[in-house]
């Protein structure tokens, strides 16, 4: 039993018999014996044992919780392919409005038209975002969406007779795009990259064979670098049949600049909770809305917002969930998706317009280079070198192999170290290509002070750990906790109070 | 400058130099000159503040929320009150605005938080292993199914008609792509008739209480479950189960369910969040994040995400999921309200609704015109079936401010006239009684208006 100190008891541990936060209201109906309402052998012999604890204590205990994470309000979180971006208070005091809060998912679309207006309207600004004519808001996440990508993609090629087997992902991959490819059963094939960075285009034509599904890109890719070749790409994949499908985590960089479906793309996600505002929450809520060609649009999964004209002279359009659509790949998930996500980006995209999000891809690749250009500067890519020497879009990857071989420290020694300055580590052990990566998403919503901070603590901790690496393995120091055993707890796993 | 950017004029000026670029335009050099718009997208200019929330208010006020009319409608989420002081902790930048807990020094917060809901999701459920949450209830019964073809390997699923229809159309919507077969064992009194199974089956789906709001006897189902092979996956309502026999008791191997009646917003459906509860012979197989305690190089208690090598990021193609953002801040909510509630709390609660409940069906069903569709024991849903077109009964409901449930005729087109009607403790004995004497109007009014056209 490992002791904790009084101000890290978990709930559980606060509680104490005879304490309470809830009183029921009135019991105001006649009342029945338990027995009667339900039968001895369905009820529960000993009831859950939940906290007994006052509601001082609940609110004290989790102000102090908060206390114990950092947080993008806090600090800077220049975590790649993450996006993680100011989140406008703004959204948050819309999305508590009752209309938007309190509106029941059956509710009759006739009566829950400001919703569905606004699902409409948001799907229509996503469409135009990736310029592919057709939207569903269903998916839950990122992951969420490029499972319905694949599974569209699936319908697509079994409408048309054709079994396909394989799907296509490049080795620079998020982890979520192979995963999601075995779960929506088919077979992964890794496709390489080349020296500049791109996807290896002879690799790519190798195994483009016609009984490839699809090939699953993320452009700008995890190296923060845009596919140069993707017109070829797109001509590659689309001559074997196969669909092509825009990973959207790095959307962020290319908004009002370019478009996927430009790019040839059949089917793109999008990250509401990174390019979009959605606040993060530790690991969500997010939204992974799809837009998809004509070809894919008979597949979306159902219910589709729909905008239907009104009959007769001056009556006014509506808007209405369509059932009615035979090849539908069917749910992903209940009801209508994660609306409360949608009011947030919605939102944003309404305060920016199309000059504003192109702003801010413009800033957060001026921001991403910058910084790569800044740490050139302070030394740091000297032992810390860019992983390809080209422009970056709206983040950058370093090796930090050199830093590990001359200063004997570790890249995610260096993350640990950053952790006592104040400031989240990068994305770090991936892409996995590249080796003790670390992975560097600014974002436009940071300062030019506040990248030329980033920068000296990064040449700061380096110079340190050149006179002493011990200081920098052994980090960090200012934390609420210090290193923390991993392995143990994969060993023995205790995942929940023992009582 | 927009009013999330902020680099000056000045600042573009320095950074383009420091860069070593004569423009921003420069940086975009690797997009080949033909995909890059030369035309501003079609969104219109931005807004200011005020404009967008005058705006986003005005389409809020197009909807008719559960503060307008006093509401009935269940089926999946329902209309409870949220205390105060759920909103006053997770909207606390600290809780509101951080990543994904990788860096657990400084997420310990977060990381602590997840351990304790997984602990008051696994009291309620009565099985062992909890995670950190999955996306919300439906496709949280997907996910289960996941987790069974890969632990049986065999090609089909039995699930109850009584299992949510969106629950079903979620787990279907993945099983073709799995080449699995999705068989519907049938209602019967309003409960799962026992279904006769081979060795054939991986999983058989219940959900506790049903669709139709009726208690199931959740262990005969895993028992002849467990006889088959097969495992039985519960989606369940966690607030009933402060009475109901849990799930783990019953036999079930994987409990999941919809979270939002835990302290989370309507929301028109999300986010809310799912829960995902197992044995522990499933541990290693669960999908998504999980929490567990180890302790740092000074010996001090502290929380990690545990097992990720189930997990996309990790083991990619060999991954137990794809899950990677799921809903930590709702389980947060969740966990807060379960604390709110406490052990005695939870349980005066539901039994407020189980009376109200009992009290609301007795009243319905002496409606000339109404009756039950089941006589199964309920907590706080039951269906009636109503003599008389039901959506036009429904309609003239709303025009008094009562919204009465939820119309089964899409869902459940064998149930003719069918209403399910949610009584959660928000719902006031005057309130109930205004709905009896309300619907027994609009039965009444449109059998007088059927005969008339008679």
């Amino acid at each position: 039993m490992i002791r904790a100190a009084d101000d890290e008891l978990t709930i559980f541990e606060r509680s104490k018999q005879g304490r309470r936060a809830f009183v029921p209201p009135s019991l105001d109906v006649p009342e029945q014996p338990l027995d009667k309402l339900l039968a001895p052998n369905l009820q529960r012999s000993d009831p859950a044992r939940l906290p007994e604890v006052s509601e001082p204590e609940i609110v004290r205990h989790y102000n102090r919780l908060s206390k114990r994470n950092f947080d993008l309000d806090t600090g800077f979180y220049p975590l790649g392919s993450c996006t993680m971006k100011h989140n406008p208070r703004l959204h948050e005091r819309i999305a508590a409005l009752p209309g938007h809060a309190k509106l029941h998912p059956l509710q009759d679309p006739r009566r829950a038209q400001g919703a569905l207006e606004l699902m409409w309207r948001l799907q229509a600004a996503l469409a135009e975002i990736a310029g592919l004519p057709h939207v569903s808001l269903q998916p839950s996440a990122g992951s969420h969406g490029e499972l319905a990508g694949v599974l569209l993609t699936r319908a697509f090629h079994e409408h048309r007779g054709e079994h396909r087997t394989k799907v296509l992902t490049p080795d620079t991959a998020h982890g979520t795009n192979p995963a999601t490819v075995t779960m929506a059963g088919y077979e992964v094939v890794k496709i390489g990259t080349d020296e500049r960075g791109n996807v290896d285009l002879d690799d790519l034509r190798a195994h483009a064979t016609d009984d490839v599904a699809c090939l699953m890109l993320t452009n700008p890719s995890t190296l923060g670098l845009f596919e140069t070749g993707i017109e070829e790409i797109a001509r590659i994949v689309h001559s074997v049949g196969a669909t092509l499908y825009y990973d959207g985590a790095n959307l962020n960089a290319i908004m009002g600049i370019c478009r996927p479906g430009d790019m040839g793309f059949d089917i793109v996600h999008f990250n509401l909770h990174k390019s979009f505002t959605q606040p993060h929450g530790g690991g969500g809520p997010g939204a992974g809305p799809i837009a998809v060609s004509e070809r894919i649009e008979p597949y979306l999964p159902r219910p589709q917002v729909i905008r239907v004209q009104g009959s007769g002279n001056g009556s006014e359009p509506y808007y209405d969930l369509d059932y009615d659509r035979p090849k539908s790949i069917g749910r992903l998930r209940g009801f209508q998706g994660n609306y409360g996500v949608f009011v947030r980006s919605y939102a944003y995209i309404r305060s920016l317009g199309a000059a504003g999000l192109r702003e801010v891809s413009e800033v957060a690749v001026l921001n991403a280079n910058y910084l790569l250009a800044r740490l050139r500067r302070e030394g740091v890519l000297e032992l810390l070198p860019a992983a390809y020497e080209r422009l970056c879009m709206h983040e950058f990857v370093l090796s930090g192999a050199p830093m590990k071989h001359e200063l004997q420290i570790r890249t995610l020694d260096l993350a640990k170290r950053l952790l006592d300055f104040g400031v989240h580590p990068p994305t770090v052990y991936f892409p996995l290509i590249v080796d003790e990566a670390l992975l560097i998403e600014p974002t436009e919503t940071e300062t030019k002070e506040t990248l030329d901070r980033f920068a000296e603590i990064v040449a700061e901790i380096m110079r340190e750990a050149r006179e002493d690496p011990e200081v920098a393995r052994d980090a960090p120091y200012t934390t609420p906790v210090r290193r923390l055993d991993e392995a143990a707890a994969a060993r023995r796993p205790v995942v929940r109070q023992r009582f | 400058v927009t009013r999330y950017t902020s680099v000056t004029d000045a600042d573009r000026i320095e950074m383009l130099e420091a860069i070593g670029v004569e423009s921003v335009e420069d940086l975009f050099a690797d997009i080949p000159a033909s995909l890059r718009l030369r035309e501003p997208l079609a969104l219109g200019a931005g807004m200011s503040e005020q404009e967008v929330f005058d705006e986003l208010r005005a389409l809020a006020a197009r909807n008719v929320s559960t503060d307008d009319e006093v509401s009935f409608v269940g089926a999946g989420m329902y209309d409870h009150y949220i205390p105060a002081l759920i909103d006053s902790i997770v909207l606390r930048s600290e809780f509101l605005t951080p990543y994904t807990p990788y860096q657990p020094e400084i997420s310990q917060g977060g990381l602590q938080a997840m351990f304790e809901y997984q602990t008051a999701i696994s009291e309620l459920t009565g099985l062992p292993v909890s995670n950190a949450s999955v996306y919300e209830g439906p496709s949280a019964v997907a996910a289960a199914g996941y987790v069974a073809k890969l632990a049986r390997g065999r090609d089909r699923f039995v699930v109850s008609r009584g299992v949510h229809p969106h629950s079903r159309e979620a787990l279907s919507t993945l099983a073709r792509a799995w080449g699995m077969e999705v068989v519907e064992a049938p209602l019967k009194d309003g409960v799962t008739e026992l279904p006769v199974l081979d060795h054939g089956v991986s999983a058989i789906v219940v959900q506790q209480p049903n669709f139709l709001g009726a208690v199931e006897d959740v262990s005969s189902l895993a028992d002849s479950a467990r006889e088959a092979g097969a495992l039985t996956i519960c989606a369940c309502d966690p607030l009933p189960l402060a009475l109901l026999k849990p799930p783990g008791e019953c036999g079930v191997d994987i409990a999941v369910g919809e979270g939002q009646t835990l302290g989370n917003r309507l929301d028109f459906g999300g986010p809310s969040f799912g829960f995902f509860a197992a044995t522990e012979e499933l541990l290693r197989r669960m999908p998504g994040r999980i929490a567990g305690e180890t302790h740092d190089v000074e010996g001090k208690r502290g929380f990690v995400l545990t097992l990720q090598t189930r997990e996309q990021h990790i083991r990619r193609e060999r991954a137990t999921s794809n899950i990677c953002t799921a809903q930590a801040l709702n389980a947060l909510a969740g966990v807060i309200y379960l604390s709110w509630l406490g052990s005695r709390g939870i349980v005066e609660l539901v039994e407020l609704m189980l009376q109200r409940t009992a009290y609301a069906r007795e009243r319905l069903e002496a409606i000339d015109g109404v009756s039950l569709l089941h006589e199964q024991p309920v907590v706080r849903e039951f269906a009636v079936s109503v003599e008389a077109p039901v959506e036009r009964v429904i309609a003239r409901c709303r025009e008094q401010g009562i919204n009465p449930g939820y119309s089964l005729a899409r869902d459940y087109p064998e149930l003719a006239g069918g209403l399910l009607v949610a009584i959660t403790e928000r719902r006031s004995r005057a309130e109930i009684d205004r709905l009896a004497e309300t619907l027994a109007a609009a039965v009444a009014a449109e059998r007088a208006g059927t005969e008339l056209r008679a």
